[in-house]
């Protein structure tokens, strides 16, 4: 408070005495407290500093800044200070504070350097806020300003409001303002003041509006009595709700000396322990006592003979606290303020609500497109064709390796994503296209087998990139531009990555589109899913769209591995991560609709991120919830979300 | 006595003759019955792998004469583990507690007991009361039955849900994945009340038993798990050997076939599924106590695909396959991933198989699927006679299984 009144004293002085002060010297100021300055101690120097800040001189902020920085030199034959500046390790040369003009070399042993503890550069920096907020460059003024709105303190807030209105950039006085209102609530003492400083955040969603608010909501729960009249009282508490357990209120009605404490249980048998006499207490053998009853009886014996604090056996600590009220109690003792707390608080509860809402929609949005990346080139091979590719997340990993192998090689990381996504595309098409030839086409008509089959060539795929490329995680780094989040407001934001993968999944959906709907080899694809042998008939060749389709499954596998590869880490096992989800995905959609997987994976998406909502501290349960829930979903819609009706059903 | 169980099934006296001599020849060679040429180490191995031999005729037996590719059986295989765990981790916690309570002035009552025991077991997960799931973990007799009950129940379940909705072929093989994944990721979690991914541990001590070595005890071990095997082998050849192995056969090469014979296929597939359910449990309760430990990566899905790895090896349909499928490949594994096969100097580049065993594994898979559908065990065809017949190239029909041409000749 005494160092509030002094700031205030102080800009009055700054504002009223600017003219008089004109012709004083700094230097006399630093002379009048010489003495404070010189013993440099944190109980004296605040006069000192107040005077220096307060004598309105230009040079008062470098003094300040140079003090503060260790750079303020005492000259020994006169007392003089000045700042100096190292020529070599014994010659300094000294610069008067008033327009900093050099004043000659002078020997180190002349001089004494002033070294300001931490408290008292703390103190000197709170002073030097009255000069920053009002900087000419704005940068600075901004950091000031930011500065106080992380760590502000009382004596900011003088300062802060005069500098208010002579502010002339709009940004900065909007900031300024805000900044006041946080400070007011936290260091004003005119309640009306508060109660306007606090309606002026209604809606708010900043994270300093609610740190501000917070505190003047803070509560402690005690005993209704113990409290003077004028108590700002929030409720009252019933002991045994869940504010307040009957052993906390108990514990407080025996702190406060209404009631005393009863020897509890472990007392009790500390007790029994102590009073072994011949193998027995009180009457009871030592080898009885394994129950409860039979302690209780012993120690009762005990008590009786008064060796032991008496004990009522049928005391209750629940019937103890019944009679006693408790409240909940505000620090703050201004009811008009918290009562304005919390109505602007409630607002902004429900502004932070909605916004979380929303950020939650978009988390479920960003992973569902995960899952969609993931899925759409088992939507090709499972979903359209009936090829049932375990080895389907090993070519997500194959991917993810190609992107981190064109990275070692191109060092540009725009280049190296550009050039990545058709290498990776090449990449697993080709894989695909030789385990299509080599693998799936003797097995078409054991599905089953395919799934054995595929497996092993998982196995021996993840094995060999554990062996090329270690076991520890490779990173697959995002280009810069796709670094940082697009920031709606404090609560609302979404990383570029994440929409990065947005738009990749919308375009593969189209491309997808493009290719099932309007091309020569779409059109061949759905013939030969359909009959084989008919298609076969009209002169397309079987073998040859089934290479071409499950290639084609397998490319985009790998593109979605460099996608997927740049939000997590590159490892040998990430493929299997994603493929039991991805099967998921296809077959809660429909199995031989693009539309299902989407629904699938968006279905997948929202529902893990709601149950995560629901119990945000255990993402396992979420995952454990949701496949559950899909198995269950299944049991309802065998055929997934989008059921193929009619011929193109098959059996 | 043409028709008679043991006529009909010429493997079961064959096998059973085997598995005699090789438990006795293991007691014989062992540290505690015998010269010692077998390490008791390796004598855990091996009974280790007589219950993985357990686990694959089940698996067998649900997917080689059923049809039902599940990958959930070693789930099963895994929880029957941590029922028997949860007793043997309780029961020796307890005998630890009270000894060291012993000393102390007063005797503890039983809740100071559970709650001694509690803090002991949960402590790693940072709790000490006990979930009500550890119930009946003060009972020997209560925590057995829980083996067969609580597997049982969830296959259950789970089969009544997906045969009733007609979930077949790879959506229920995707759908017991997904079974598999959620009961994995859910014992996982610390709040499980199964220690999550600390999983149970010590379970090679037998509790009351800590004078007896464990070159004794794994010998009875070993002949525990070979007469549960023994059982298993009789019991599932007796399952197929009647109208009941024509009709889930049957349900195998044609379901809508069987089922329009009036036959309630899904009661079948449910009473197989968790019949199997049930085998692979028992098999995993006399797995984890030769293992020692148990946790929740034992039961991800991938060890309920190697189950089907094995029986494909080994050869599918035939019980005899699944045994050889399982000893082979499991011991084969641990010989490369024990360090004992020799490394390939290929000049350029030193082939260790630590590091390309699984490659193999993986490689040697596809081609058996691709050229051997029958696995190892239709060497045997080459001797009984049962030759395919030849077709000189025709199809082999709509929808043709790997078993269906030898099976049609009959």
């Amino acid at each position: 408070m005494i160092r509030f009144l002094s700031v205030v004293f102080m800009l009055i002085m700054t504002l009223g005495l600017a003219a008089q002060a004109q012709d004083a010297n700094i230097q006399d100021v630093l002379q009048e407290h010489r003495e404070a300055i010189e013993k440099s101690s944190r109980k004296t120097i605040a006069p000192a500093i107040d005077a220096i800040a307060a004598s309105g001189l230009p040079s008062a902020q470098t003094v300040l800044q140079k003090w503060q920085s260790k750079d303020m030199w005492q000259r020994k034959s006169d007392g003089q200070f000045f700042y100096a500046e190292k020529v070599d390790s014994k010659t300094y040369t000294i610069f008067a504070f008033e327009g900093g003009t050099p004043l000659g070399d002078i020997a180190k042993a002349d001089l004494d350097q002033l070294k300001p503890n931490s408290g008292i550069r703390a103190m000197i920096g709170a002073a030097l806020v009255q000069f920053q907020l009002n900087d000419p460059d704005p940068v600075r003024r901004q950091e000031a300003i930011l500065a106080i709105q992380r760590d502000g303190e009382a004596s900011h807030l003088a300062p802060l409001r005069a500098s208010i209105a002579s502010e002339a950039d709009p940004d900065i006085k909007a900031l300024k303002e805000v900044t006041e209102r946080l400070l007011t609530i936290s260091y004003d003492t005119d309640d009306a003041a508060r109660v306007t400083a606090i309606q002026g955040f209604n809606g708010a969603l900043s994270l300093e509006a609610r740190a501000a608010l917070n505190p003047v909501l803070s509560t402690k729960i005690t005993l209704k009595d113990s409290l003077p009249e004028t108590a700002n009282i929030k409720r009252k508490i019933i002991a045994g709700s869940d504010a307040l357990s009957v052993s906390d209120a108990f514990d407080m009605l025996v702190a406060s000396g209404v009631t005393q404490a009863q020897p509890t249980v472990s007392e009790r048998k500390d007790a029994l322990a102590a009073n072994i006499v011949d193998g027995k207490v009180g009457g009871v053998a030592v080898a009885d006592l394994n129950t409860q009853d039979a302690r209780d009886r012993a120690y009762q014996t005990l008590a009786e003979a008064g060796t032991v604090p008496a004990w009522d056996a049928g005391f209750s600590e629940a019937d103890a606290v019944k009679s006693a009220a408790f409240v909940e109690v505000y620090d703050e003792s201004s009811k008009a303020v918290t009562d304005a707390a919390e109505a602007t608080l409630k607002t902004i509860d429900r502004a932070v609500g909605l916004n979380q809402t929303l950020d939650l929609a978009l988390d479920g949005l960003s992973l569902a497109s995960i899952y969609f990346l993931a899925a759409i080139g088992l939507a090709i091979t499972f979903g359209v064709m009936g090829v049932i590719n375990m080895a389907h997340g090993e070519f997500i990993m194959m991917g993810a390796y190609t992107g981190y192998v064109v990275q070692q090689i191109i060092p540009d990381y725009t280049l190296s994503i550009i050039v990545a996504i058709p290498a990776a595309f090449m990449v697993t098409f080709a894989a695909g296209v030789a385990m299509e030839r080599l693998i799936i086409r003797w097995l078409y008509n054991r599905p089953l087998e395919t799934l054995l089959a595929s497996f092993g060539v998982a196995i021996a795929l993840q094995q060999i990139a554990k062996n090329i490329f270690g076991t520890q995680a490779r990173p697959l780094t995002s280009p810069a531009w796709l670094d940082g989040a697009l920031v709606f407001n404090d609560v609302l934001a979404i990383s570029y990555i994440r929409i990065a993968i947005f738009v990749l999944a919308g375009i593969f959906l189209a491309v997808f589109l493009f290719i099932m709907k309007k091309t020569r080899l779409g059109l061949e694809t759905r013939a030969v899913t359909q009959n084989p042998r008919m298609a076969a008939s009209m002169g397309i060749n079987p073998d040859r769209v089934n290479m071409l389709t499950f290639g084609l499954g397998s490319g985009i596998a790998g593109i979605a591995g460099v996608a997927i590869g740049l939000y997590a880490k590159v490892t040998s096992e990430m493929g299997a991560d994603y493929i039991v989800q991805s099967f998921m995905t296809v077959v809660v959609g429909g199995v031989g609709n693009i539309w299902g997987t989407l629904l699938g994976a968006l279905g997948i998406g929202f529902l893990q991120k709601g149950i995560e909502w629901l119990n945000p501290s255990n993402t396992l349960a979420a995952q454990t919830y949701m496949i559950v829930f899909i198995i269950i979903f299944i049991q309802f819609r065998p055929k997934g979300i989008i059921a193929l009706k009619g011929r193109a059903a098959g059996d | 006595m043409k028709n008679s169980f043991f006529m009909k099934n010429p493997s079961l006296l064959v096998f059973l003759g085997l598995l005699a001599l090789f438990t006795l020849g293991v007691t014989l060679m062992s540290e505690a019955y015998g010269s010692g040429l077998v390490s008791t180490s390796f004598v855990k191995t091996l009974g280790k792998t007589l219950c993985l031999a357990l686990v694959a005729i089940a698996m067998d037996l649900v997917w080689g004469y059923t049809g039902i590719l599940s990958l959930g059986h070693f789930a099963f295989f895994g929880v029957g583990g941590y029922m028997i765990g949860m007793w043997l981790m309780y029961a020796r916690t307890e005998i630890i507690v009270v000894n060291s309570m012993a000393s102390a002035p007063i005797p503890p009552t039983a809740s100071e007991l559970s709650d001694a025991i509690g803090s002991q077991i949960f402590g790693v997960v940072g709790s000490s009361d006990f979930p009500a799931i550890w119930m009946f973990a003060d009972s020997l007799v209560l925590q057995l039955f829980m083996v067969v009950l609580v597997p049982g129940l969830v296959a259950l379940v789970f089969g009544w849900l997906a045969f009733r909705s007609r979930v077949t072929g790879v959506y229920l093989s995707i759908l017991t994945q997904a079974m598999t994944l959620a009961l994995s990721l859910y014992l996982f979690q610390n709040d499980s009340g199964l220690r999550g991914n600390n999983g149970l541990s010590g379970l090679q001590n037998l509790p009351g038993a800590d004078n007896i070595p464990q070159s004794v005890i794994s010998i009875w071990f070993l002949w525990g798990s070979a007469l549960a095997l023994a059982l298993t082998y009789i019991a599932t050849s007796f399952v197929v050997s009647g109208k009941f192995g024509s009709v889930i056969r049957g349900i195998r090469d044609d379901e809508a076939r069987v089922r329009f014979l009036g036959y309630s296929v899904e009661g079948y597939k449910l009473f197989v599924f968790v019949l199997t359910a049930i085998m692979a449990a028992i098999g995993g309760a006399l797995y984890y106590p030769q293992a020692g430990i148990i946790n929740p990566a034992e039961i991800a899905p991938i060890a309920s695909i190697y189950l089907a790895v094995w029986v494909a090896i080994g050869g599918r349909g035939r019980i005899y396959g699944a045994v050889i499928g399982a000893v082979v490949v499991s011991l084969v594994s641990t010989w490369f991933t024990g360090g004992q096969a020799p490394n390939i100097n290929l000049g350029f580049y030193v082939v260790k198989w630590v590091d390309w065993w699984q490659v193999l594994l993986g490689l040697s898979f596809v081609l058996v699927t691709l050229f051997a559908p029958k696995g190892i065990g239709g060497l045997v065809d080459l001797f009984t006679g049962r030759l395919a017949p030849s077709r000189k190239g025709a199809p082999l029909g709509p929808d043709a299984g790997s078993l269906r041409e030898e099976e049609a000749e009959k």
